[in-house]
C-alpha cells in the first residue's frame, strides 16, 4: 500500500540541471491538529476536541470526494511515521535540494481555517497556522516564505490578521481558497483587497474550499475528477467577477495569483470577456478599460497542474497569449499530481522565457524580503 | 467575413414566441384554463432580458413585438441574407425553468405544436429542436417519442444547466431515446437557475452570468464524459449551442491530464476525452470568443485538431456580429464549406432526409 512506501534515498530525484527554481505552491501540513495547539488558546483547543471544525460540507473529516491517493499525496512523500508534507527534512531532500528550489512559497490548505463557518474559530485558527508556519518552516529554512491565511469570509478579522503580519518578512502574500462563499468581486471582500494593496502583498487564490454551492451551475457532480477539473471553471468565475465588479479599477495596485487551477483557460476567458463586455458595458460604468487590460495588469497564474496538449508545443501559444511574465512555476509538492520542474515544459522554450517562468517572475511578484 | 452563397445550414436560430397567448390554441384544455384562470401570460427568462443588447441586434429589432417573432423577419433577416438552405429553430422559452413537471410537459407540447404549425408548415427551409420537459426524464421521453416521426424535428433541446449535471443517470433515458431516433441532443446556453451560475454563489451583473455560460458548458462536458454517457451511447451526438468554442482545447487538455491520473475512478471512460469529443460532440460557431486576428484563430483551430467540430450558426437574433460578417476572417475555403454544409449534414442525419 502506498501509504507505507518508505522514502527513497537522498539522491533519488536530483537532476543534473542548473535550473534555478522558485516554487509558488508547496504544501506543508501539521502532522496532527495538535501541532497547532501551542499557537491556540485553551478555548480553541477544547473547541476542536469537542466540535471539530464546521465547513460547508457533510463529511466531518476529509473531503466529500475521495481523492485519488491517500492524502492526495505522492507515494514517495510519506516521512516515517508522519503525513506527507509534515517533514521539513524530507521536503528538503526530496524537493528543495533535489530540484534546486531557492524560493518556496508555502500554501497551507490543510487546514485552511479561513474556510470555517465559526467566525471566531476561523480567526483563531488562521492566526495559529500563520504562527506555526514561522515556527516550523520559514524560521528553519531561509528558502521558504509563508502565506497569510486570513478569515476571508469575515472581512474585518481578515484585515486585522493581514495588518498584524504585513511587515513580517516571513510572509509574502494574502492567501485564500478559491471556493469562496460569494464571487470574489463582491464588495464584502474589498477590505481584504484594500489591506493587501496597502501592504503591497499579492492575493493568492488556491483551488479548493467549501462555498456551500456546487462546483457546477447544475448541482453536484459524482466524481473527484469532476471536482478537480471544476476548479478551473471556479477560477474563471472568480476572474470574471473580479473584472466585471470593477475591483481592479478600485484597487489599481492589487495583484491576484490563481494557484493550482491550471491556466490554459485564461486566454479564452479573456477574449470572451472582451467580446461580450463591449456589448454589455452599459451595465457597469465603473469599468474604464477592456477586461483584457485589467487581466494583463493584475492576474498571475501558477503552472501546476500544467496542461498537456496532444501536441506539446501548443502550450507555447497559451504562454504567448497570457504573457510569459505572468506565469509562475509551481510543483504542488507533496501531492500526487506534482509537476517536475525538469520535465513539465514542452520543448521550444527560450532561456529567457524559462528564467521568467521558473524564477524571476516569482522574485518580482513576491519580492525578495 | 461574409459566407459564400452555397446553401449554408444555420444550426442555431431563435424564432420567438410572441406571447403565451399564441400557445393557447395548442394547449390542452387543462393548461389553457390554467393559463387564463391563473393569469400567467409570459414565461420569458432572465437569460436574455428582452431589452438587453445581446438579446437582439439593434437592426433586427422590430418596431413592436419581440425580435424574430414573425416569419417575415426570420426570412428577411436570417434566411435570405446568406441564402441559407436550412436553419434549425431553437426556441428559448421558460419551459426548463418551471418547477412543475406537468406544467413543463404541457407547455413544451404546446410549444412544439406551435413550432410545427406556424413555422415548419409554412417555411420549408426551417427545421426545429424538440423542446422537452427536462424536469421529468419520463415525460421528456414521451415528448421525444411524440415528435420523432416528424423528420423536420432534427434535435432534442436541453439547456446547459438543469437540476443535476447532465451526465447523471437520471438523464440517460433522454439520451437513449435521442440516439434511438437519430436525434442529436442540442445543449443551449441558458440557465433554469436551480443554482447560481458560478460555483461561488450568485453574481451581481448580467454580463457575469452570460460569460459564465461557457464555464457551464465546460462542467457539463466533463459530466457527460466522466459519467460515461458517450461510452454508453456510442451513437449519441451532442451539439453545444451558443457555447463559444475557443475554451474547448484547453479544457480538454486539463481534463485529459486528470483522466490520466484518475481514470480508475471512471473506468468506463476508455479513451482520451479529446477523442470522445471529436467523435461525438459538435459546437456551433457563434459567438466567436477570440480576437479578430487571423493568426490567433488559426492557432486555435489547430489546437482543436479537427475540421469537423464546428457547425455554422448565426445565433439570430442575438447580437454576436455586425452586418453580414457571420464568419470570422482567415478560414480556408475548404473549412468554410465544412462548417457551412458538410459538418451540419454529418451531425444531423435528418437533414439528409427528404421532407414531404
Amino acid at each position: 500500500m502506498n501509504v507505507h512506501a518508505p522514502p527513497k534515498a537522498t539522491a533519488e530525484r536530483s537532476h543534473d540541471t542548473k535550473l534555478r527554481v522558485a516554487d509558488c505552491d508547496i504544501h506543508p501540513l501539521p502532522n496532527t491538529v495538535k501541532d497547532l495547539y501551542p499557537f491556540l488558546e485553551k478555548r480553541w483547543r477544547d473547541h476542536l476536541e469537542s466540535f471539530g471544525a464546521r465547513r460547508r460540507q457533510a463529511i466531518y473529516q476529509g473531503p466529500a470526494y475521495p481523492k485519488g491517493q491517500p492524502e492526495a499525496a505522492r507515494r514517495d512523500a510519506w516521512p516515517p511515521g508522519g503525513r506527507p508534507g509534515s517533514s521539513l527534512d524530507l521536503m528538503r531532500r526530496q524537493h528543495l535540494d533535489a530540484n534546486n528550489v531557492e524560493l518556496g512559497i508555502l500554501t497551507v490548505i490543510n487546514p485552511h481555517p479561513g474556510n470555517y463557518q465559526n467566525p471566531d474559530q476561523s480567526v483563531a485558527m488562521c492566526r495559529a497556522v500563520n504562527d506555526w508556519q514561522v515556527a516550523e518552516w520559514t524560521g528553519k529554512d531561509t528558502r521558504l516564505r509563508a502565506s497569510i491565511l486570513a478569515a476571508y469570509e469575515h472581512g474585518d478579522a481578515a484585515v486585522a490578521e493581514i495588518e498584524r503580519l504585513a511587515d513580517d518578512p516571513n510572509f509574502v502574500q494574502v492567501f485564500l481558497l478559491s471556493r469562496t462563499a460569494q464571487p470574489l468581486g463582491n464588495r464584502c471582500y474589498w477590505p481584504i483587497y484594500e489591506a493587501a494593496s496597502q501592504a503591497d502583498l499579492p492575493v493568492g487564490v488556491h483551488a479548493f474550499g467549501n462555498s456551500g454551492f456546487p462546483i457546477t451551475s447544475s448541482g453536484w457532480p459524482s466524481y473527484y475528477i469532476e471536482e478537480m477539473a471544476g476548479h478551473a471553471q471556479t477560477c474563471q468565475s472568480q476572474v470574471t467577477s473580479l473584472v466585471l465588479e470593477g475591483v481592479f479599477e478600485r484597487f489599481p495596485k492589487l495583484r491576484v495569483v490563481f494557484i493550482e487551477s491550471g491556466f490554459g483557460w485564461l486566454p479564452s476567458l479573456t477574449w470572451r470577456l472582451d467580446t461580450h463586455w463591449k456589448k454589455l458595458k452599459a451595465e457597469n460604468p465603473a469599468l474604464k478599460r477592456l477586461p483584457s487590460e485589467y487581466i494583463r495588469d493584475h492576474i498571475w497564474v501558477t503552472t501546476q497542474p500544467i496542461e498537456e496538449p496532444e501536441r506539446p508545443r501548443h502550450l507555447l501559444d497559451v504562454f504567448d497569449w497570457i504573457g510569459w511574465d505572468r506565469v509562475l512555476y509551481s510543483s504542488d509538492y507533496p501531492h500526487w499530481d506534482f509537476d517536475d520542474p525538469a520535465r513539465c515544459l514542452p520543448a521550444g522554450v527560450t532561456q529567457e522565457q524559462r528564467d521568467k517562468l521558473f524564477l524571476t517572475n516569482a522574485l518580482s511578484l513576491y519580492g525578495q524580503k | 467575413m461574409k459566407p459564400p452563397r452555397i446553401g449554408a445550414i444555420d444550426c442555431d436560430i431563435h424564432p420567438a414566441l410572441p406571447g403565451l397567448a399564441n400557445l393557447l390554441p395548442y394547449m390542452s384544455d387543462h393548461w389553457r384554463e390554467m393559463a387564463q384562470q391563473a393569469g400567467f401570460h409570459e414565461l420569458e427568462t432572465v437569460n436574455y432580458p428582452p431589452g438587453s443588447p445581446i438579446a437582439a441586434r439593434e437592426d433586427w429589432r422590430p418596431v413592436q413585438g419581440k425580435p424574430g417573432s414573425t416569419l417575415d423577419d426570420v426570412r428577411s433577416q436570417a434566411l435570405d441574407p446568406w441564402e441559407t438552405s436550412l436553419a434549425v429553430c431553437n426556441c428559448l422559452y421558460g419551459v426548463q425553468a418551471l418547477f412543475s413537471e406537468d406544467m413543463a410537459a404541457g407547455i413544451a407540447r404546446a410549444l412544439n405544436h406551435w413550432m410545427a404549425r406556424e413555422w415548419l408548415d409554412r417555411e420549408p427551409r426551417l427545421r426545429a429542436s424538440i423542446i422537452i420537459p427536462v424536469q421529468s426524464p419520463e415525460l421528456a421521453v414521451d415528448e421525444i417519442e411524440f415528435w420523432a416521426s416528424d423528420q423536420r424535428f432534427v434535435q432534442v433541446l436541453m439547456l446547459v444547466t438543469a437540476d443535476a449535471p447532465l451526465g447523471k443517470r437520471q438523464y440517460w433515458p433522454i439520451y437513449a431515446a435521442a440516439a434511438r431516433h437519430g436525434l442529436p441532443v442540442g445543449i443551449h446556453a441558458g440557465s433554469s437557475f436551480r443554482y447560481p451560475m458560478t460555483p461561488v454563489g450568485w453574481t451581481s451583473y448580467y454580463a457575469e452570468d452570460y460569460v459564465n455560460q461557457s464555464q457551464a458548458f465546460q462542467t457539463q462536458l466533463t459530466s457527460l464524459i466522466c459519467e460515461g454517457v458517450f461510452s454508453k451511447y456510442p451513437d449519441l451526438r451532442v451539439v453545444l449551442l451558443e457555447s463559444g468554442f475557443t475554451w474547448l482545447p484547453a479544457h480538454l487538455w486539463h481534463l485529459s491530464k486528470f483522466w490520466r491520473g484518475l481514470r480508475m475512478e471512471v473506468p468506463w471512460v476508455d479513451r482520451p476525452p479529446f477523442e470522445i469529443v471529436r467523435d461525438q460532440v459538435r459546437l456551433t460557431l457563434q459567438p466567436i470568443d477570440a480576437p479578430s486576428r487571423r493568426e490567433t484563430l488559426e492557432r486555435l483551430l489547430e489546437h482543436m485538431g479537427s475540421d469537423k467540430l464546428l457547425l455554422f450558426s448565426s445565433d439570430y437574433p442575438h447580437w454576436q456580429f455586425d452586418g453580414e460578417d457571420v464568419l470570422p476572417d482567415g478560414l480556408s475555403d475548404a473549412l468554410v464549406r465544412k462548417i457551412l454544409i458538410d459538418n451540419p449534414r454529418e451531425t444531423y442525419p435528418r437533414m439528409m432526409e427528404k421532407v414531404q
